[in-house]
């Protein structure tokens, strides 16, 4: 591989993690963050399960690129992503079933999660396979990172743990809302403005070379 | 003079269409049928692990156990299809292979969801030793004190399920009273806060002994040593 083609591969892996984080900027595939996040297990099973469909499908959906005809390609990607969900809902009910009970509906409900069909779409399906896995690569890591970022606040606030060790002992009077969906609004939205006001100083920086407040 | 009309995008053929359709779902099925396969046994394995785990939370002295089902024409093993009307119970015993006690499933409404449980049963204290979660969806915090909250699981330590003289039905009903207000030992004293779960638990035992133990106690000693 050339130095150019291998730079633009470690690009594409950087892209989900950082400038396109599908959690802090993109904004897409809510529907799990906000609701498994009870927890920093919940959040990296989920994390991890959404990665293996993710980089499968896209993997697959690239390797078929060329032949599907483009009128029935949103019902092939569909089957292909729904055929990786069944495979990971198997394996995660052979390997712990306290994982699976906690996950619960939203295993199945990867299938609808639109970052998948989102990257198969937009970049698996006119990429070739090594490039389109890499970057749905970085797209996964980023999102384990946006799922763990609101399960391990979540947790340690709601309960008191990380990971499932006791933070602060007996005493520790837990902040239960956090645990409950409002805390899942409320933590994102916190991380959502950190990210927000990183990016705002960061274009103050970029207008007023210098270190001078752009205002 | 007319302009020539831009040429027209060739409409894909039915049979390619069809032919990509079929390539893909036959790839996927053969996908999903291996998934399924290479875990079946796995899966299988954890689902008896857990039930065997909880059955053992809940009769503590137990080292083995068998399934049984208890009939209208009376207990016997579980083998196959359970018969209609049949209500599943486990039988566990010691490391001798005396009966410990009996654990069998309830399942009550409860705040989110169907609370579903499981019951240890000691046929010497004709009373509940002791419960599991089977599932639970309810609030994390609030609703699912009712595996730690260690005032609440007192009350399971020797919860009456007595038999009336007839032996048709228990004697009192079991059944979670408002936090405090506990008199009596077929009582549960519900969580402050969490009464509708507490209530789940109350009802779930209660409707499941109501069934269950009418059948079970007469034949009590067909349980007695472990079935070889």
């Amino acid at each position: 591989m050339s130095d150019l083609a291998q730079a633009r591969t470690f690009d594409e892996f950087l892209e989900g993690i950082w400038r396109q984080n599908p959690v802090f900027v993109m904004v897409l595939g809510m529907c799990p963050t906000l609701a498994v996040t009870v927890s920093a297990v919940n959040a990296l099973s989920m994390g991890l399960a959404t990665a293996f469909v993710l980089v499968c499908s896209c993997g697959l959906v690239s390797l078929i690129r060329n032949i599907v005809p483009k009128e029935v390609r949103i019902a092939t990607y569909i089957v292909i992503i729904a055929t990786f969900v069944t495979v990971v809902d198997y394996v995660i009910q052979a390997v712990s079933l306290a994982v699976y009970e906690a996950l619960g509906a939203f295993i199945q409900l990867i299938v609808v999660n639109c970052i998948i069909l989102g990257r198969a779409e937009a970049h698996a399906s006119k990429h070739p396979p090594l490039t389109a896995m890499v970057n749905a690569l970085g797209m996964s890591i980023g999102f384990v990172i946006g799922l763990l970022a609101l399960g391990t606040v979540r947790e340690i606030l709601g309960a008191g743990t990380l990971f499932g060790f006791s933070l602060f002992g007996a005493n520790f009077q837990p902040w239960v809302v956090m645990v409950l969906p409002p805390g899942g609004f409320i933590v994102l939205g916190a991380w959502l403005l950190l990210f927000a006001a990183l990016k705002r100083r960061k274009e103050a920086r970029l207008v007023a070379p210098g270190g001078g407040h752009g205002a | 003079m007319s302009t020539p009309a831009a040429p027209q995008p060739q409409a894909t053929p039915a049979t390619s269409l069809l032919k990509t359709l079929g390539l893909v779902s036959t790839v996927c099925g053969l996908i999903i049928v291996g998934a399924y396969q290479g875990t079946y046994d796995a899966a299988a394995a954890n689902r008896r692990l857990a039930l065997e785990r909880t059955v053992f939370k809940v009769v503590p002295a137990a080292k083995s156990m068998a399934e049984w089902q208890a009939t209208p024409q009376g207990i016997r093993p579980a083998a196959g299809e359970p018969a209609a009307g049949a209500v599943k119970f486990y039988a566990a015993y010691d490391a001798q292979g005396v009966l410990a006690g009996i654990a069998a499933e309830g399942a009550a409404k409860g705040y989110a969801d169907t609370v579903r449980i499981l019951y240890g049963y000691s046929p010497a204290c004709q009373c509940i030793t002791g419960f599991g979660l089977v599932s639970s969806k309810e609030t994390p915090g609030i609703g699912d004190k009712i595996v730690t909250d260690r005032e609440f699981l007192a009350n399971f330590e020797a919860l009456d399920v007595k038999l009336n003289a007839e032996l048709s039905a228990l004697a009192n009903e079991v059944k979670a009273v408002k936090h405090g207000s506990k008199a009596n030992p077929w009582q549960i004293d519900a969580i402050a806060g969490a009464t509708v779960t507490s209530r789940a638990v109350g009802k779930a035992i209660n409707d499941s002994a109501q069934l269950l133990l009418p059948k079970l106690v007469p034949e009590l000693e067909k349980l007695g040593k472990k079935p070889s």
